[in-house]
């Protein structure tokens, strides 16, 4: 029985050392008050803020759009190279898992760098085209598409494909009908795994955005240097707005998948 | 031909390409810049100038220092959790994990400035203790990256090998020392590579804690700054063969104990 609370209160601690700063500030940003632990009335003026300056608000949707583009072509990418590497000869196949390995284990620093040397300083590429910003986010986020595709090729069976190509289908066909909806759980986890990889980096972006553009990671870093309270205490609102979506989309996600078990076992 | 186009190992092309390009390609960059200088001459000068200079060796001690501290911290923490988590028969255990998983995908900057808050709070300066809060801001970032393959590792592992070390005797401290703590290596190691190699590159966390980076990754921001690439590419290249060295040690390792598993 001791051991039992023992066990409970070790999880709480760590529980609450990862969200008690996250809860502590969610509940300054419905206040006025420009510092935690003065105690101030409630107001929603961060809220205010947050979803009209025009800056803040640029940024974040700039943040979104950017991370869904790359993780748009990092699954694209990703997807089509997992399939290829998984049928072809094992010396391809071991030579792009293990290129496709680099980014994984690599310093997000090494990645920034490395690719705003090639691109910025070897080819001249302005970083004000975006095309260094992008690359370099589809770098990041193409690995772990392929590597979250691999395992649902491994599932497949391909005598289907095979079959439908005996039967008379284009390969064109097959892929798009066969290979595509029996990986499609891969290819969706991997697109979410781009989409917050995307959302949460700052090395490469630090490296390779345009000057005047700034992800949600680079402008608040920079805000945190800075001594504009406003600015400050309104990214408090924008912290618990990004957790509340995150809180709803886990419920959402584990409710569905509950009902999906449900459903199975049913039949 | 054209029906060849969309076969399935033609399909690789274009992500090959890519990789060639936007992967192994800057590294090669990285590597003639590294070692040559501002005329693209021939020069070991960045080399030998990061090994004698007492500042950029400093920095280099100073980064083990701080990701060796971390992951033993978060490791500390994350073993028990993980633990815990996977052993326990509740029901609501799949939640709990989630908990644990979840902070992965709040951006990090916005839950190092909620730490940041606390802290200044509590400390009143975050000047005061700068070892302690770097610790603290990276164990906060990374501690969920240790929990998962823990957690994955311990639940796969075979129930009846610890009835077997009951029944042959064994006690539940002997039965966790001899069964359970070896066969969650692979996971223990897996966690440490997600922790260590990110804590001694990532010096946005210091920075936003108090404007103040003094480890390996920093380096490379610095240089950044001033437009010097040959220096830059210089510690990128030095960064890279860490997480070279590092990468091969834990696989290693991870062999050694999968070969150790089929002795026995």
């Amino acid at each position: 029985m001791i051991k039992k609370v023992w066990k409970s209160l070790l999880v709480i601690f760590v529980l609450l050392f990862l969200y008690l700063p996250i809860l502590v500030l969610m509940v300054y940003s419905f206040t006025d008050a420009a510092n935690i632990g003065a105690i101030r009335g409630f107001s929603l003026h961060n809220y205010v803020t947050l979803f009209t300056t025009p800056e803040l608000v640029q940024m974040i949707l700039g943040t979104v759009i950017l991370a869904l583009a790359s993780a748009l072509l990092a699954t694209i990418l990703g997807t089509l190279g997992a399939i290829g590497a998984f049928y072809s000869k094992k010396t391809i196949a071991s030579a792009v898992t293990t290129m496709n390995q680099v980014p994984v284990v690599n310093a997000d620093v090494v990645t920034g760098f490395s690719i705003c040397i090639l691109l910025v300083v070897v080819f001249g590429v302005s970083k004000d085209t975006f095309i260094p910003l992008v690359i370099g986010h589809v770098t990041l986020c193409a690995p772990f598409v392929f590597l979250s595709v691999i395992p649902k090729l491994k599932q497949m069976d391909s005598s289907i494909y095979e079959a439908a190509l005996d039967l008379g289908a284009t390969p064109f066909t097959a892929l798009i009908r066969i290979v595509i909806p029996q990986i499609f759980p891969g290819i969706v986890s991997g697109f979410a795994l781009a989409v917050t990889l995307s959302l949460d980096d700052y090395f490469v972006a630090t490296y390779t955005k345009p000057a005047t553009f700034d992800t949600i990671s680079t402008y608040v870093v920079n805000a945190t240097k800075g001594a504009q309270t406003t600015i400050k205490t309104a990214l408090w609102a924008l912290s618990t707005v990004i957790f509340l979506l995150v809180v709803l989309f886990t419920v959402v996600m584990n409710l569905r998948a509950e009902r999906d078990n449900q459903e199975r076992s049913g039949v | 031909m054209y029906r060849h186009l969309f076969s399935r190992k033609n399909l690789g092309i274009p992500y090959m390409l890519f990789l060639a390009l936007f992967v192994m390609a800057p590294l090669f960059v990285l590597f003639y810049y590294a070692f040559t200088n501002g005329e693209g001459e021939f020069t070991m000068l960045n080399l030998t100038g990061f090994f004698s200079d007492p500042n950029t060796l400093g920095t280099l001690f100073y980064s083990f220092g701080i990701a060796s501290v971390t992951t033993i911290v978060c490791l500390l923490m994350a073993y028990p959790v993980a633990y815990i988590l996977a052993t326990s028969k509740l029901r609501a255990k799949s939640v709990i994990l989630m908990l644990f998983v979840m902070p992965m995908w709040i951006n990090f900057s916005l839950r190092i400035t909620a730490l940041k808050e606390i802290l200044t709070w509590i400390e009143g300066s975050l000047a005061y203790h700068p070892f302690l809060n770097t610790v603290l801001g990276m164990s906060y970032d990374f501690l969920p990256f240790m929990i998962l393959p823990i957690y994955t590792t311990i639940s796969k592992l075979d129930g009846a090998l610890l009835e077997a070390a009951r029944d042959l005797g064994a006690g539940n401290v002997q039965a966790f020392l001899k069964i359970t703590l070896p066969l969650s290596m692979p996971g223990i190691l897996s966690g440490v590579s997600m922790v260590f190699l990110p804590a001694m590159t990532n010096y946005v966390v210091l920075d936003m804690l108090y404007n103040s980076t003094y480890i390996m990754g920093s380096l490379i921001g610095s240089y950044f700054a001033a437009y010097n690439w040959h220096g830059g590419s210089m510690i990128a290249l030095i960064l890279l063969g860490i997480v070279c060295l590092f990468t091969l040690l834990t696989r290693g390792i991870e062999e050694e104990n999968t070969r150790g598993g089929m002795l026995l």
